[in-house]
Parts: structure tokens; sequence; C-alpha cells
């Protein structure tokens, strides 16, 4: 049986650490480097893994995620190659796998047609950055039954009587937002955040994972105080962005994630 | 005279659209990161807000009087009428409007909110330009920051409006990404509104984007449709029988048709057809695209089977974009409006046609809709009363339409 995302996130806090969740970009640099890279974060320590589905115009992202997802498209990458990417890893990898997919594509596939193909892939959940709760209801029927989590988001934006719906809203977890800004933009660990972090978790009965340019073991580390969970996403699509192969990326991303799980577990 | 049958009649579909949360049909809404959705909360209220004030109302309708020089006259093509046959032609000159465009109309109801919102600066997007140009000066009007965020294939077959943006002040942010056109630009823009929520207001250009934009582009662009239903009844003492505009993202189309949309008025809205239909390469949203979700908002859109949304095509800048606002997909799938595409050749005929016929050079965009004329006018019933959006002057497409012109000779 898979981990669902409450164990995975049970099983970290048991552990006296925050949950460590990297991102991949699907299907960069290509479907096989991926399905090595999942597992590797997985051997590296990850709690949760998030897979991204390359989407034309990702506008919560930052360059890099944008760069990669330009890769992979031009690469032939689909929706679906990522879908049965995660159905390859979900036999090989331990973390259970959450989506990270823009909402034109999954209208594209049909709402019911991809709830059905990523629960049966093995997805736990779904994150969709450009679907906030208030459009949310034809893909929540859709999915209803699929056992999949749909993640919402909070934001240093989001005012505290927005922070109950949204909490309210969220399933496995709540992706908190750690700037205003792109994903990979340049983090500042300020008193104010980890306070909204903090108030973030007093409003959510579920974990509060944190993310948008977490880049190094020391932020990870110090994040992990205050939230459940910690994101991290352009650093490692970077790495792999600049390595020389895919064999090179591979073995820089497996040390960086290898390096955040480790500070996690000693930050906590 | 100025009642018409309809308006006795039970509630049109069209009518009180949107809905509280920004819905025109299934189209429209916000789909956005949750940083943008207190802004937009934020945006909704504020507007709602100055909508009902009447010293806001007076200072727009001053600015719009003595700024940008409203009323845009009601032009009578007679030249281009006799030729055609059947009907009298009416140009809506919003080419004569400051700035050379109907993208003022939008900016300085924009600027005007964005200040009394105490925002220090304004972000935009542009294609053609004009809408660029319309913000820098809006901006500078103000004494606001301005970046205008742009695609480098634009800023180059651009580069008169470029230049007007810096002189006014504003800076110019080249975005090369995707097709480096229109839709890049919206992403750069968005991308940019999320990391400096907190001191900026995103103007956007058009009919596009989540709530409000949608609906409160179009009110500001109504003025448009206003003035001319006044204009048409004092000159030919009845309403047009048909309405024509382009329509790429669809800001001069709606603001023209908005105000007739409930008397017996014919409306079509002329898209870019670019190399042809059947090429791949054109910006025809609602002629051949499907419902999707794009940049804040479900509307019909140019995709692949997959959901990537295709890059646009269209000789004129303005009209390069795969989306198209939701209450012209809602006014498509309600059979309200027409919707047909031109190609690039038929459009840059018409701005050498309407040059030469009525010494006015139309903006490449507002070519699409005189070209779609041709073909309709000698169909028309004897005596008819046509109103076309000239939605503004073509002295930036002049090296662009030379270069084709050599090209052909």
């Amino acid at each position: 049986m898979k981990t669902s995302i409450p164990e995975a996130f049970a099983a970290a806090r048991a552990r006296g650490a925050a949950a460590f969740m990297p991102f991949v970009t699907g299907g960069f640099p290509d479907l096989d480097t991926s399905l090595e890279l999942l597992m590797a974060l997985d051997r590296a320590g990850a709690d949760l893994i998030e897979v991204g589905i390359p989407f034309s115009d990702p506008l919560a992202d930052g360059p890099v995620i944008q760069h990669s997802s330009q890769l992979a498209l031009e690469a032939g990458v689909t929706p679906a190659a990522v879908l049965e990417l995660v159905g390859r890893a979900s036999k090989r990898v331990q973390a259970p796998m959450v989506l990270m997919t823009y909402f034109n594509p999954m209208l594209a596939m049909g709402l019911e047609e991809f709830a059905q193909r990523a629960a049966a892939a093995g997805a736990a959940g779904v994150i969709i950055p450009d679907l906030p709760p208030e459009e949310a209801g034809p893909w929540l029927e859709a999915a209803q039954g699929s056992g999949l989590d749909t993640v919402f988001f909070a934001a240093p934006t989001t005012p505290p009587e927005r922070l109950g719906l949204v909490a309210q809203a969220t399933e496995g977890f709540l992706y908190y937002v750690s700037m205003t800004g792109v994903t990979g933009s340049d983090l500042e660990l300020a008193p104010e955040l980890l306070a909204a972090i903090e108030a973030a978790r007093r409003a959510c009965p579920l974990p509060v994972a944190v993310g948008f340019g977490v880049a190094t073991p020391a932020q990870a580390a110090n994040l992990a105080q205050v939230a459940d969970g910690v994101i991290v996403g352009s650093a490692l699509v970077k790495l792999m962005l600049e390595a020389a192969s895919p064999v090179d990326g591979l073995a820089a991303c497996g040390e960086l994630a290898g390096g955040i799980a480790a500070a996690l577990e000693i930050g906590a | 005279m100025t009642g018409s049958p309809a308006s006795s009649a039970a509630p049109r579909p069209w009518q009180s659209q949107p809905d509280k949360e920004g819905h025109f049909g299934s189209f429209g809404g916000r789909y956005v990161p949750e940083t943008l959705m207190p802004a937009l909360a934020e945006l909704s209220a504020a507007y709602a807000e100055a909508k009902e004030d009447g010293r806001f109302q007076d200072e727009l309708s001053e600015l719009l009087r003595d700024f940008a020089g409203r009323e845009t006259p009601l032009y009578e093509a007679r030249n281009m009428s006799q030729r055609l046959g059947q009907a009298r032609i009416f140009l809506k000159r919003e080419d004569l409007a400051h700035t050379g465009a109907h993208k003022i109309n939008n900016v300085l109801g924009q600027v005007l909110l964005a200040k009394r919102m105490g925002k220090t600066r304004i972000i935009a997007e542009t294609g053609a330009g004009q809408h660029g140009v319309a913000t820098a000066t809006g901006a500078a009007l103000m004494g606001m920051q301005c970046l205008i965020h742009m695609g480098t294939l634009d800023i180059e077959r651009q580069a008169v409006n470029v230049e007007r943006m810096r002189m006014l002040g504003a800076e110019v942010a080249p975005v090369e990404a995707g097709s480096c056109s229109l839709k890049d630009a919206v992403n750069a823009a968005i991308r940019d509104w999320v990391t400096n929520v907190a001191d900026t207001h995103y103007i956007i250009g058009s009919v596009v984007g989540p709530h409000p934009y949608p609906m409160m582009v179009r009110d500001f662009q109504a003025v448009i449709g206003h003035e001319a239903r006044r204009q048409i009844l004092e000159r030919a003492g009845r309403l047009p029988d048909l309405l024509v505009a382009c329509v790429g993202a669809g800001s001069n189309a709606i603001g023209l048709f908005h105000p007739f949309l409930d008397d017996e008025v014919r409306m079509l809205g002329v898209e870019a057809a670019g190399h042809g239909l059947d090429s791949g390469e054109h910006s025809a949203s609602l002629v051949a695209g499907r419902p999707g979700v794009f940049q804040g908002a479900s509307l019909y859109l140019l995709q692949d089977v997959q959901g990537q949304v295709h890059e646009a095509h269209s000789v004129a800048a303005g009209l390069d974009y795969p989306g198209v606002g939701p209450e012209h997909s809602l006014l498509k799938d309600l059979e309200r409006v027409s919707y047909t595409a031109v190609e690039d050749g038929q459009a840059l005929k018409a701005f050498v046609r309407l040059t030469r016929e009525e010494g006015i050079i139309p903006a490449l965009e507002s070519a699409h809709a005189l070209a779609a004329l041709e073909d309709i006018v000698p169909g028309l019933p004897a005596d008819s009363i046509v109103v076309v959006c000239l939605s503004g002057r073509g002295d930036k497409d002049l090296a662009q339409v030379m270069a084709r012109m050599e090209d052909a000779s």
C-alpha cells in the first residue's frame, strides 16, 4: 500500500523532522532521467515528491522551472507521459508523489479522465497553482472518490479571513508560499515570514509545507523550525539544467537533496 | 427613437453579466495564483466604489474630454460607401484619440483607480505598443513609475512605439520567452505583479485576465459605443444595422458592441486569420479555438489537444494573442455576435485602400475590420447603416507595410 500524504508528514514528525518535498519537472531532461531522479530523491531522504507537468505558460513559475518546462515540451513530453512516468515511479519510490499542474492541461484531458489516470498512476495528490478554491468546484467533484488530495495555497498576501477559507479547503497539506514572487526567487527568512507560517499552522488542521525560493540546507533548516514541511524546486531543477550530462545532474541533485534532508533532521 | 423592441422583453442571457465572481456564463472567473487573489478582491472593491463615486466619474470624464480628446468623431466614409454600394459606412474615429488608439480610454480609468488605491507603480503588457504608449502616457500624467513588458519580436516590429514609451519615461522590459510576443508579455506582467503586488497596479490592456479586468476594461471602453450610439442617432436618425470591429483579445469590439447589445443591431467581430486558418498560423481564437483556462480566465483559446497554448500569429501585433475575452466567448456561444476572420494579405490591402480612398491611415489591427466590409457590404439591403470601429492609427505600421509592398512589387 502506498504511503499517503498524511502518513508521510506523520512519519517525519515522528522522527522529529520537517518533511522534505523536492520538486521534479516531469520529463526533464527526459522521461528516463526523470524516473532516475525520482528514485535518487527518494533514496536521498525525500518524504514526498512533487512532480510537475510541463505547461506552455507557467505563470506562477520563475525562469528556471519555465525553462525546464519549455525544454520538456520541445522534447515532446505530454501530460499523459508524465502520468505514465508517475505510474512507473510509484513501484520504485517510497515517497508519495504529488502532481503539480496548471489547470488547462487537466481540462484538455477531461477532469474525470485526469483524476482517474492520476489515481491509477499512484499519485497521492494534485497541486494546481492557477486554481483557487473559488474555481475548484468542478475539479473537486471530478476527483471525488479518486483518493487524490487537492492541495491549496496560502501566501503572505492572504488576509486572516481568507486564510481560514484556504486552510479549510485544502487537502493533504497546506502549501504556504514563502514570498510574493514566483518560484526560484531569492528567499529572505524574515521574522515576519516565520510568524506568518505559524499563523497558517494555527489556522490549518493539516500540515503546512513551505515552498518558493528554498535553495540551501541552511534555509530549509530555518524553515523547519516553524513548518511541517519544506519544498525545494528551482534549486534542484537548476542543477539539472546546468549539469554537463544527465548523470552529472542526477549526482548533483542527489547531493543537494541529501544535504537538505540531513539539515531537516538536525534542524528539528 | 432610442427605445428598442428588445428592451421591454424578458432579460436576455447577455444581460447582468458577469456574476459576482466574474463569470460570463461558464467563462471568465479568477484562475490565478493565491498571491493575487487578495489583490483582485481589493481591485474589485475599489472599482465598485469608484464606479458609484460621482467625483471619480467627473474626473474621468474631464480627462477623456480634455486630455484624450473625446468625443471622437463618427466619420461617414463616403468614398468607401459609394464604391461598395448598399450602405452608409461610418467610422468611429478612435485613431483620433490621444496616443492614437482606443487604449487610452481604459488606461485613464485605470490610472485614476490606481492613484485612488495608493499604488505608486504601474505595469502593463503591450503587443502593438499602443497600450504600452497609452499606459506610459497615463503614468507620466499621474507622476507614477511605469514599466512595460513587451516581447522581443514586438519590440522589433513596433520600434516607433518603443521609442515613444521610453520618451514618456517608461521602462520597456524585453520578454524573450515562447513566441516573444503579447501572450509572453502578459505572463511576464503577471509574474511582475505577483512579485510587487503591494505597491503595483497592473493595467491589463484588454478584456482578458481575471475578474474584475474583463468587466472593468469593458466599462471603460464602452464610451466608444455610448458615443457612437448618440452620434448615429443624431446623424442618421436611427440605430445602425451592423457594427464591425476587429477582435484580438477584444477590447475595442466590446467597447463598441456593449451599449447596443439590447438593440436590434447585428454585430460582427473580425479576428486575424494570419496566414490562413488552415496554416495553423493565425489568431482566430473564437473562429478556430475551443474553451480553456488561460492567464486568469476561462475563455476561447488556441491550444493543442494536450492543452498547451498555441503561439498566435498575425501581421497586426495587437491581434497576436491566442485567447479572447470571456464576454466575447459568451456572446459567441449565445450567437448574439458573429465572428469571422480575415488573413494578413486582406488586412494589408484594406490598410492601403483606406489610406488612398479616405485619406486615413488605419492601424493594421483596425484594417482587419475594414477588410471584412469588402465581402459583407455588397450583400446588405440597400440603405443599410454600418458603424466600424477604427480602433487606431497606422503610423506605427508604416515601415512594415511598406516593406511588404516592396516584397510584393
